[in-house]
């Protein structure tokens, strides 16, 4: 017993370490954002301020990085996804030395820097886009950000989407061929519905990834400036709360939708945990003796089983 | 052109080979229905042109490029594909050796920056890899569930701050006048300021920091999958813990700790931001480096030569763990 | 009668692999015919192959007379119910059902009242508006089935779809599924590796070995007059009794085996001296502790196995053979005492013997 104390307290200590090593850089840069001193300061508190936020909400080079980002961020998404989709539909169909080949291929960007997928996007679209006639417009900060992004935020979402598609039982859309559907027709009813879930969390994961990357944007924004640019320079140049602000509101909105999402996970368990009691009931009514056919019955009041928790509830995607 | 000829040699024979490869797999008894029959035309169609658009145009061609452009020499627009462009490893050659003019043999600043900067990430790596293991087993096997809903939480906090803000506050945090320096005269510990940052102590404990959740969920996913009555029978047969820890928990986990370990290492060594906010005076990094040869001096051919070795070296570490771990590739990267 | 479904000279290859070997079949309209074999036999291929997801490599497939030579699973007169049913989880029970009719473009009204009928014809009325995976085992069976009818297919593909179900309500499905076939009017094509599932519901039943079909008939012939020795030991409990051919007389042949002289129907007319097979089922053994009779195999009781209505015994013969018997329980001889010595007489009628 005393050596499970001792677990537990090792365990309660380490933990706690941990979590101020992880957050404590981030408290410090929220108080700062909030103390009136203007270089960050942490301690003494000197007074407490909105300014910060103020400035942030008028500094017009921040404003005008955070629309390019933005807009990269959209594009990516609409890139990324159909790609990564296709990428990860193609990945089923192809197998042994040719699936090992491909699959080389589409990760590859994910094990590559990225400061390498930037150099490697704009030193090859110099002179591409100029054989393709297509200089004018493909030379160009945002188009290359966004070509240079969406190839290996591609791959990401090939993966995801790649997790889910493993778990498609084929027979579905052949079932639905079967029952006369076209390919384009099972396609948008059967495979694309199943793997909705999958296709959001790509593409918000695209969207926040183009977001903060800084490695290959540096490179191939050429003379377009992102929120991440901006801000590299400005932390070059020196410390400002307004830096300290923007960061406590990217921790904000972060919490908010974490938290959001862990509601919407709730109500979606107790709402399958509902469902799988009502299978059960129905279950139990067929099997009990002399009900051959189970009469249909109200469902409201089931008979109550433990259901096991869904200990994945919760599943975190890797990047 | 002649600059893009031999990119597009290079991809037609990358498409070709996966041609043939196909075509061998059709022929060893590949099942049922063609591509087109089982995925109707448009939606074939679709997924030819999408997936035809990124793999040859946005990952193949640009990075045979940039490899074809690193044997080039540096020359005025006007002389590209003139009779002065031809292969040279001449930008390798600075790499190692220097300017011609310079008087000594090797390029000591360039190649102890690589040197450093892949045995810094290894080291990180590893480093990273301990300290997170421990919470990502707790995570897997030993929270109640309602533990792991908080400290799953906790843990996205900092998912999304980028690793400029990240390095910004280890500047906070660090400088002379800053937070750590602070608490330390406060205490009367330290008599004048210490330079952290000028002692890359930043730097490390940044490029650290910001790779910490890169290496936790693959691990914890790898855990995760693993029974738990494996575990408990594992005890059960008197294994102490170490034991548990070293031959049951991460032989199941290998792939997740490769996964962690090869993104991890990929993301520091290439790391851009952090060594640009927390470099110290000295540079230090090869990502600076790589990013001078474009910004500063505006020799891409350099550029792309250097970034070649950046990503060779990754290469290298990447098969490396691939050897050591005896996984393939498919393993690593979920 | 007309044919359904006819195949002509099909054979299937994948690679270098014969999943079906060639085979000609002719299965009638209204039919309920079910094909029976262990595992990796080439039957689901070989109902793939009619429900056009699977091409034959050599051979024709027609179904009511057409050709169906490039026309896809989607335009052929077939419906088929998959293994593990293949529902589909983001609809609701009703959009199940009227998935085909929706993708053929019929107009909702029609669509509503159809999907309405057949509901109710399987008893899910009340249950139109749930999900798939707040159904119960059976309720979900019955989705499959309402959903494959609503498309009017000419000829419904079943493949094992009772196999993930309770044993008791495996047996209510048969008949249930037999009642809705005579109901429809239409041809049911049934996989199974359940011997008992083929028997009882089929109007005639193939059974398939390695890719190649066996025999073909009723369940009554293909028990009692198996053509093979694989259908001879597949088909039930048999007791194999391997020997060389003595001789032959009229439809009968007699063998030497290891147990002594035995005599069976010769149905394929081996001739003499060939080696072969003796089968006995074991129901039709006449155990008697006095003299031998004529066609008899001298045991010893090995082990007795009591089973409610029957008893199975163990006898030991010579060589190292074993015999099964079955008796009823309530019988007198279903009781011997272990190592009683017995003799397994039989009516040489009810023996068959076949080549292997």
């Amino acid at each position: 017993m005393k050596s499970a104390m001792l677990n537990r307290f090792i365990v309660a200590v380490y933990m706690v370490s941990f979590f101020t090593f992880l957050l404590g850089p981030l408290a410090v840069m929220v108080v700062s954002a909030f103390n009136t001193p203007a270089y960050p300061q942490v301690w003494p508190i000197e007074g407490l301020t909105l300014e910060w936020f103020q400035r942030l909400a008028s500094d017009a080079e921040i404003l005008e990085g955070l629309k390019t980002s933005v807009i990269i961020g959209i594009f990516v998404v609409l890139v990324s996804v159909p790609v990564g989709l296709a990428g990860a539909i193609c990945m089923t169909q192809i197998f042994r030395s040719a699936r090992s080949f491909y699959y080389f291929v589409v990760v590859a960007p994910v094990l590559t820097p990225g400061i390498v997928i930037g150099i490697s996007t704009v030193v090859f679209w110099r002179d591409f886009s100029g054989l393709a006639g297509l200089r004018e417009l493909m030379y160009d900060g945002i188009v290359l950000t966004v070509l240079g992004q969406s190839s290996f935020i591609s791959s990401y979402c090939m993966l995801i989407i790649m997790a889910r598609l493993q778990r498609f039982e084929s027979a579905q859309e052949e079932a639905a061929l079967d029952l006369g559907a076209s390919f384009p027709q099972a396609f948008r009813h059967i495979l694309l519905p199943f793997l909705r879930p999958a296709i959001l969390s790509a593409a918000v994961l695209a969207f926040l990834t183009s977001f903060e990357n800084y490695n290959t944007t540096t490179f191939s924004i050429l003379a377009d400036k992102t929120l991440t640019t901006v801000l590299a320079g400005r932390v070059r140049l020196g410390s400002s709360p307004v830096i300290s602000a923007l960061a406590t509101i990217i921790v904000m909105l972060t919490l908010v939708a974490a938290l959001a999402y862990e509601l919407i996970k709730r109500r979606e368990d107790r709402r399958n945990a509902r469902r799988k009691k009502t299978a059960m009931a129905a279950e139990d009514a067929e099997l009990s003796p002399g009900a051959p056919r189970p009469a249909p019955k109200s469902t409201d009041t089931p008979p109550l089983r433990p259901s096991p928790s869904p200990r994945n509830a919760i599943h975190v995607s890797s990047r | 052109m002649k600059g893009l000829s031999i990119t597009f040699a290079a991809t037609l024979i990358v498409v070709a080979i996966f041609l043939l490869l196909m075509m061998l797999e059709r022929k060893k008894g590949g099942r049922g229905m063609s591509f087109f029959e089982r995925n109707g035309v448009l939606i074939g169609t679709y997924l030819i042109l999408a997936v035809g658009f990124w793999t040859i145009v946005t990952i193949i061609m640009p990075m045979v490029f940039m490899v074809d452009l690193s044997f080039r020499p540096k020359l005025p627009p006007s002389q590209v594909g003139g009779p002065l462009d031809e292969y040279t490893l001449k930008n390798y050659r600075y790499f190692l050796f220097g300017s011609s003019t310079s008087a000594e043999a090797w390029n000591t600043v360039h190649i102890r920056a690589f040197f450093v900067t892949i045995v810094a990430s290894i080291i990180l790596t590893l480093v990273n890899f301990a300290i997170c293991y421990p919470i990502a087993y707790y995570m897997a096997q030993a929270a109640t569930l309602k533990k792991l809903r908080i400290v799953l939480l906790l843990l996205i906090i900092p998912y999304w701050v980028n690793d400029i803000l990240r390095a910004f506050a280890f500047r906070i945090l660090l400088s002379e006048n800053g937070f750590v320096n602070g608490v330390l005269d406060w205490m009367g510990l330290a008599g004048a300021p210490f330079d952290f940052l000028g002692a890359n102590v930043g730097l490390y404990m940044a490029l650290c920091y910001s790779h910490l959740l890169i290496m936790i969920f693959p691990l914890y996913n790898a855990i995760e999958s693993q029974d738990h009555n494996q575990i408990e029978a594992a005890r059960d047969l008197g294994a102490p813990w170490w034991h548990i820890h070293l031959f049951v928990v991460m032989p199941h986990a290998k792939p997740g700790i490769a996964s962690g370990m090869t993104l991890c290492f990929m993301l520091t060594a290439g790391a851009v931001a952090t060594p640009m906010v927390l470099g110290g005076p000295r540079s230090l990094w090869f990502t600076p480096i790589v990013y001078d040869r474009f910004y500063q001096l505006f020799d891409w051919p350099q550029g792309a030569a250097y970034a070649f070795i950046l990503l060779l070296a990754c290469i290298v570490f990447v098969l490396t763990v691939l050897k050591i771990s005896g996984l393939k590739l498919g393993e690593i990267t979920r | 009668m007309t044919i359904a479904v006819e195949l002509e000279k099909v054979s299937i290859q994948f690679g270098s692999f014969t999943a079906v070997e060639e085979t000609d079949l002719e299965i009638q309209e209204g039919e309920f015919f079910s094909f029976l074999g262990p595992s990796g036999c080439g039957k689901t291929t070989l109902l793939r192959t009619i429900s056009g997801f699977t091409h034959p490599s050599y051979g024709k497939v027609r179904i009511g007379g057409v050709d169906m030579a490039g026309i896809g699973p989607n335009k052929r007169p077939t419906a088929l119910i998959f293994q593990n049913l293949a529902l589909f989880p983001m609809m609701s029970v009703a959009e199940n059902v009227g998935y085909g009719l929706r993708v053929r473009g019929v107009a909702r009204g029609v669509r509503d009242a159809k999907v309405a009928r057949l509901l109710d014809q399987v008893a899910l009325s009340p249950h139109a508006d749930k999900k798939i995976n707040e159904l119960s085992g059976g309720q979900k069976q019955r989705v499959a089935i309402a959903r494959a009818l609503a498309v009017e297919p000419k000829v419904l593909l079943l493949d094992e779809p009772l196999s993930a179900l309770d044993l008791k309500l495996r047996q209510h499905m048969r008949r249930e599924l037999r009642e809705i076939q005579q109901r429809v009017g239409i041809t049911f094509i049934y996989i199974t590796h359940d011997q008992g599932e083929a028997l009882t519901m089929s109007d005639r039943v193939a059974v398939m070995n390695a890719g190649r079909i066996e025999q073909v008939g009723d369940g009554r012939s293909i028990y009692a007059q198996p053509k093979t020795s694989f259908v001879a030991s597949f088909v039930g409990e048999n007791n194999a009794i391997p020997g060389t051919i003595l001789a032959t007389e009229g439809e009968l042949a007699t063998l030497d085996t290891p147990v002594g002289v035995l005599s069976g129907r010769n149905p394929t007319r081996l001739g003499a001296g060939g080696e072969a097979t003796l089968f006995i089922r074991p129901e039709l053994l006449r155990l008697s502790d006095g003299t031998p009779s004529e066609c008899a195999i001298p045991t010893r009781v090995g082990s007795a196995a009591y089973e409610g209505s029957m008893t199975h015994l163990q006898l030991d013969a010579a060589a190292g053979t074993r015999i099964m018997a079955s008796v009823i329980a309530a019988h007198a001889s279903a009781h011997p005492q272990v190592g009683q010595p017995l003799s397994a007489g039989f009516d040489p009628h009810h023996a068959v013997v076949l080549a292997g």
